[in-house]
């Protein structure tokens, strides 16, 4: 043993250069059609695919590292004009604001984006784009709940739900963005007031994910409960028969179909500002706009496109059905984000 | 020579931390007297709560069967002798997700004793995982190893003359246990305990997931919600505060008191024969944390791969245990010998600037992965924006970011974050060794390299393979660096279960889940035959005792 561990570092020592050049070098030029380096906040599997029919379409090769949003903001800060990324691809629009803030993204314009995305969903200088959108649901137990008792998010603070209602942490993102929405309609006080009013309602402690609290519903430990779509959409799609008895025990709302709409929020993307290959990153904007990505969005995630008229090939998104969006500016949901979460510290929105 | 290589290389590993503590000077955004005035108190009181509760629960596991395990003789304690490092291998958040999989409400355990009495999910009351409670159990049970193993490594090597000498005395084997045992085994305990609340102040993924606001979601509220990583960091800075005081109170605590071993080991005193309803209940009390802690979480990971499991399963897998066991192989190679160095140079020069600079480069194990990766970030662009500066200007070549593009980065996080690792297990050693030693060494014409070849190394051996293979798993489970910091296209295992774990498809994460255990299984069980082979180190003890039995 003594002997072998300094051949041993020794080799680990000699190794290290060769670790480290296959892997550097970033911003080399590739030879061919080229390539393009995403950072991608996305932790979709169905992204590799996705990525795939790029690469078959165009033949530019797709780099990745998937990451944490704000990780991965604050690495591009640091690398600044070495950084290596082309795009950064997020799943929340607070979080394109906020890398918009720190100056991460370059203006784009691209005929095709500006037609084909709708204004609200976009940034005006063309800084980033959402591609995919998802709805913040909620969903209830029939069993305890007659239909259309709820209606919008403002009844969730309804003393009438005093401990019936399921949902996530406060400082989770999903619910950031439905709060900075709340601020951005009704004002900072009321839209405080509301949240103390869910907290006062809740049937628990704020913990798990959305889909723990759809599947708290359908045990019975809650009668309401908030969640994306997505989540609620892949339970209707399964054919495992736990899946099955949750979905049958359910009901959903589209929440504000009668005024504003129901929140949504994107997934998008932008051109880093330093990225060394810009035209093929517009290339990869471009065709997540296209009809074949934007069904794709659908079809392997259960995310809603943006682009008018694609097709969702997607049952469990057609059994949903058709509903109306809040059209409020995704860029708000970053403006508001801050407020957000110290309005929701105030309540005890843990 | 070597003790300015020490100060070197602790100053080095030392960086990400003094990076993140250097921001307590910085103008912050406000998020910082925010987080101060409406959530610190309840941050600071379920933090000590979770810290004050894991310490309790690591101690009960991992002291009980440590004792047990190295003095009595009872049925399968060969067995258990290293079965119960296993829940080592569990990331603490795997196990907590496997425990909520199984006992949340909408989980099997629950919804079968709904279909058994026809009750509803409100006309009961069941112990809620997802809770302080439910957290201080999920760090008990895989942290507990660290106490297990050095505890046990302590009590194996305890002269055994002290022993009889406490008993010849009139002590019960309880009273040799209590006053004699205990006492001299406290470096090994104190190291180990500190190990497992270090680990749990980091964590992020288990208490965030549980909704226990702890210091942590402090940081990562500062840095992700309210977009203020000045704040962040100062709140780190914090945190660093309290474990420093932690570590210097012991240290003050234990004031002057050494812990050097002359004579031959345990293993040749006549163990304890335990019997009857005694060794029934010395094998319950073994099974209990190896079933809680690995048995039943790796059945249901097992159960839930097989029955669902990950589509992208198949030759991807031996890419992510590639680059898994690399990056842990060739951390655990460089975190050890940095403890070396760090260690035998406060050895050689045991003066006020050494012992700080030892204490700080430790710290890393307490801070969140994800700052340390910016602590990492921060030096190393710099570092790379002149080098390519240089490059450019010298050569005219665009060399891009030498330092940050590749997996170099990765390393330092590793080793600025589980250095206290693999130093606690070399100090421990060390203290062991007799100042007699090195003076004889010396005495003999050895210069301190030498000495540390000839004479250290191989007494420290099984202390430099248990920290390395501690690192090792360490590395493998850990997640939030590796997201951050990694080059492109290059996933782990551990980034492989977060993605499908971030997207709520536990099934499918449970793949990837059991290839981090199974993984960190094979290094496990080194650890633990390592500790276990007494035969080999009697021959080896023989010729220190030689050495040392003139000043005894």
């Amino acid at each position: 043993m003594s002997r072998i561990r300094p051949i041993l570092a020794w080799a680990a020592l000699a190794a290290l250069p060769a670790l480290l050049l296959s892997n550097g070098c970033s911003r080399e030029p590739d030879a061919g059609a080229g390539v393009i380096n995403i950072y991608s906040a996305r932790h979709y599997q169905s992204d590799d695919a996705l990525y795939q029919a790029f690469t078959d379409a165009t033949g530019v090769r797709v780099r990745r590292i998937e990451g944490t949003d704000d990780a991965l903001i604050e690495r591009m800060l640091q690398e600044g004009s070495a950084s290596p990324a082309d795009i950064l691809f997020t799943v929340d629009a607070g979080r394109l604001w906020r890398a918009e803030q720190a100056g991460i993204f370059q203006a784009v314009e691209s005929p095709v984006l500006r037609e084909r995305i709708p204004a609200q969903l976009r940034h005006a200088d063309g800084k980033w784009f959402g591609f995919s959108s998802r709805a913040r649901m909620i969903f209830y137990d029939k069993e305890r709940i007659e239909a259309g008792a709820i209606t919008r998010y403002e009844d969730l603070a309804d003393p009438r739900w005093v401990g019936e209602l399921c949902i996530r942490s406060g400082g989770h993102i999903y619910n950031l963005s439905l709060m900075a929405s709340m601020i951005a309609h009704h004002g900072a006080e009321a839209a405080e007031q509301w949240a103390a009013g869910v907290v006062a309602n809740l049937a628990r402690n704020p913990q798990g994910g959305d889909t723990d609290q759809i599947k708290a519903v359908a045990a019975g430990e809650c009668g309401i409960a908030v969640a994306n779509s997505y989540y609620f959409a892949r339970l209707l799609a399964s054919d495992d028969p736990a899946d099955r008895a949750v979905v049958t025990r359910l009901g959903w709302i589209f929440p504000n179909q009668e005024d504003r709409g129901t929140h949504v929020n994107i997934s998008g993307a932008g051109i880093a500002v330093n990225a060394p290959n810009p035209s093929q990153a517009l290339a990869f904007l471009e065709f997540l706009a296209s009809s074949e990505a934007q069904t794709r969005f659908a079809r392997g995630n259960n995310e809603y496109p943006v682009v008018s008229g694609a097709a969702l090939e997607n049952p469990a998104l057609e059994q949903l059905g058709p509903f109306k969006a809040d059209p409020l500016d995704a860029a708000l949901y970053g403006i508001h984000q801050s407020d957000a979460q110290r309005a929701l510290d105030r309540v005890g929105w843990k | 020579m070597l003790p300015l290589a020490a100060m070197l290389v602790a100053g080095l590993v030392a960086l990400p931390v003094i990076t993140v503590a250097l921001h307590v000077f910085l103008p912050d955004e406000g998020a910082w007297r925010h987080i101060a005035r409406v959530l610190l108190p309840e941050y600071v009181r379920n933090t000590l709560l979770l810290v004050t509760g894991t310490a309790v629960g690591v101690l009960a596991l991992g002291l009980s069967t440590a004792w047990l395990v190295a003095v009595c003789r009872f049925p399968g304690r060969r067995i258990f002798e290293w079965a119960l490092v296993l829940p080592l291998a569990f990331p603490a958040y795997v196990i907590a997700y496997t425990y909520t999989d199984l006992l949340q409400v909408s989980g099997p355990v629950q919804t079968f004793l709904r279909d058994m009495t026809g009750w509803s999910a409100r006309d009961y009351w069941f112990p809620p995982i997802r809770s302080l409670g439910g957290a201080i159990a999920m760090f008990s049970l895989v942290l507990y190893p660290y106490v297990y193993l050095l505890a046990r490594a302590a009590f194996v090597q305890q002269s055994s003359g002290i022993l009889e000498a406490a008993r010849t005395l009139g002590c019960s084997p309880w009273g040799a246990f209590a006053k004699v045992a205990l006492p001299m085994a406290r470096p090994a305990l104190v190291a180990g305990v500190l190990l497992a609340l270090m680990e749990t102040l980091a964590d992020f993924g288990t208490v965030a997931y549980f909704g226990v606001p702890v210091f942590t979601t402090g940081i990562y509220r500062a840095w992700f919600s309210l977009g203020d990583p000045v704040s962040a960091a100062k709140l780190s800075a914090v945190l660093l505060a309290f474990v420093f005081t932690l570590v210097a109170l012991e240290r003050w605590n234990r004031g002057g008191m050494r812990f050097h071993q002359v004579g031959a080991p345990a293993a040749e005193r006549k163990p304890y024969q335990l019997k009857g309803g005694r060794a029934l209940l010395a094998v319950a009390i073994c099974l209990v944390p190896l079933f809680f802690g690995f048995l039943l979480p790796a059945g249901r990971l097992a159960w839930l791969s097989w029955m669902g499991g990950d589509d992208q399963f198949g030759s991807r897998y031996l890419t992510l245990l590639w680059n898994s066991v690399s990056l842990a192989g060739i951390s655990a190679l460089i975190a050890v010998s940095a403890a070396v160095i760090v260690g035998y140079g406060l050895r050689l020069r045991p003066g006020a600037p050494m012992r700080f600079a030892h204490r700080v480069a430790g710290l890393g194990y307490a801070i969140p992965g994800s700052v340390i990766a910016v602590g990492v970030l921060i030096p190393l662009t710099m570092a790379d924006h002149g080098l390519r500066a240089w490059l450019t200007s010298w050569f005219g070549i665009e060399p891009g970011l030498i330092l940050t593009g590749g997996i170099l980065g990765l390393l330092f996080a590793y080793v600025a974050r589980f250095l206290a690792v693999s130093l606690q297990s070399v100090d421990a050693g060390l203290a062991r060794i007799t100042p007699a030693m090195d003076d004889a060494a010396r005495a003999l014409g050895h210069g301190p390299g030498r000495t540390l070849r000839r004479v250290h190394m191989p007494i420290l051996r099984a202390n430099l393979l248990t920290a390395g293979l501690i690192v090792f798993v360490d590395v493998m489970k850990e997640l939030p660096a590796t997201l951050i910091l990694r080059p492109f296209d290059f996933d782990t295992l551990a980034v492989q279960a977060y993605r499908l774990a971030a997207d709520e498809r536990l099934a499918e994460a449970s793949t990837a889940s059991l290839a981090i255990v199974v993984a960190g299984l094979i290094p496990v069980i080194l650890l633990a035959r390592q500790v276990s082979r007494p035969a080999k180190r009697r021959q080896r003890s023989e010729a220190a005792r030689l050495m040392v039995s003139a000043p005894a």
